[in-house]
């Protein structure tokens, strides 16, 4: 199966781990991510005020390189896949209200003259949903080092799960990590705060207030004794694992914890190399606790 | 905002009108459950409770404009899930950070940071914040 995948800026940069073991557990499931070939930024917020419609053009456009990727014979279908929980809702939401209003639909058409006009069909899917569509039991046969007696919490945070209308899950009771990381033989430990609020966007001006909110998840993980928390968004990524210099001047007694993608997690169970799974580059580093466990 | 009640009389329709439209929400649904408030991860930050805000909106009250509650809104969609009445508050929040930006007001620029800060962000960081708090 060859799906065109959309990265994002991030995860060619700071989150290039979530990238690589990304790209290379998929192809152990036997699926092909193939990158657009050009790509731009999503815009990473989506534009809320109803007569924004200029913002809807950087994600549009994207979406119209995948028409052109299938017009090329690159790929056969009209689908576009994302890791990033910021350029996946951006995407999404810019298709659907481009779809649900044809004034807007036009004024996007007018305002990019240079591009072939944009069909509106272009299906946008989050890599969690192929995942699930895929069966979990499917999945777990191709786990060669089941993560057995590693214990982990999923983080959804916001985007995944909310706004209601383009969740990937049940917004009020997320699963889908859960059971993928049980799929990978983890010990799962579910947290209250496992789609609150990281901070976000904050962490440019208020990084106290990041810091605050994101040590408020860590502390409950830490509670449940977790070994690592398990996130599925790069700026989540960077509030929750790099801001616990932060939490650490706030909170003198909290103990660092390490945060990794779930991919990475994959790629560890699929059996694969360090390339893959690219721990190198977490910081705090979960390789103590990796090998402690005997999965490294 | 010191005051402790308002009415709502015809001057105050057109800022509510402005709201609506760029919103697209029909405040006027909200019945003040303060179910958005409980959720909101970052009340403590802010001088109005999101529900306020959107009693400030139904009412008119322009002061709605000053308050610091938009600019603390990370837009997490909390409130949004949690909504009896199915309004979008964070809709509503960015209708009146949009009416405060469109004056070419910022509320942060990047040439506050030392170079160090910067370099470390991740572009998504980045890019969100000034989507949402600069002109």
């Amino acid at each position: 199966m060859k799906i065109p995948y959309y990265p994002g800026c991030t995860l060619k940069t700071n989150a290039r781990n979530f990238d690589v073991s990304t790209v290379a557990s998929a192809k152990a499931l036997g699926i092909e991510l193939v990158e657009l070939p050009r790509w731009n930024c999503c815009g990473t917020v989506h534009a809320l005020a109803k007569d924004d419609v200029m913002h809807y053009l950087a994600p549009i456009r994207n979406l119209i390189r995948v028409e052109q990727m299938k017009e090329e014979g690159l790929t056969d279908m009209k689908k576009v896949v994302t890791q990033c929980a910021m350029c996946y809702n951006t995407l999404k939401r810019a298709n659907a209200a481009a779809n649900e209003d044809q004034e807007k639909m036009e004024k996007i058409r007018n305002n990019m003259e240079k591009e072939p006009e944009y069909s509106g069909r272009v299906e946008v899917v989050h890599f969690l949903e192929i995942l699930e569509k895929g069966g979990w039991e499917e999945l777990a046969r191709v786990v060669k080092k089941p993560l057995a007696d590693l214990r982990v919490v999923p983080y959804y945070g916001c985007l995944l799960l909310r706004p209601r209308e383009f969740s990937i899950d049940d917004p009020d009771n997320p699963r889908v990590l859960k059971d993928l990381l049980e799929a990978l033989g983890a010990e799962v430990v579910d947290i209250p705060f496992k789609a609150k609020c990281c901070g976000a966007y904050h962490t440019v001006h208020l990084k106290e207030v990041t810091a605050e909110l994101s040590h408020r998840v860590l502390a409950q993980a830490a509670e449940a004794g977790a070994d690592m928390l398990v996130t599925a968004c790069p700026l989540c990524e960077f509030n929750l694992a790099r801001r616990q210099g932060e939490m650490r001047k706030m909170h003198p007694s909290f103990e660092s914890i390490p945060v990794v993608y779930y991919s990475q997690l994959m790629a560890l169970a699929f059996g694969l190399d360090e390339e893959a799974t690219a721990f190198q580059e977490n910081d705090p580093d979960p390789m103590p606790v990796l090998v402690e466990r005997g999965l490294i | 905002m010191s005051k402790l009640y308002y009415t709502y009389g015809p001057e105050n329709a057109s800022f509510k009108a402005k709201v609506e439209e760029l919103s697209g929400e029909n405040i006027d649904l909200c019945f003040q459950c303060g179910a958005c408030s409980s959720g909101c991860p970052l009340t403590e930050e802010m001088d109005l409770l999101p529900s306020t805000v959107i009693r400030h909106a139904q009412l008119g009250v322009e002061e709605a404009l000053e308050s610091k509650t938009p600019w603390v809104c990370i837009t997490c969609f909390d409130c949004e899930i949690r909504c009896p009445r199915g309004i979008d508050i964070a809709n509503v929040m960015e209708a009146l950070r949009q009416m405060v930006l469109r004056t070419k007001y910022d509320r942060f620029t990047l040439d506050q940071l030392t170079p160090e800060e910067l370099r470390e962000l991740p572009q998504i960081a980045i890019i969100s914040n000034q989507r949402k708090l600069s002109a």
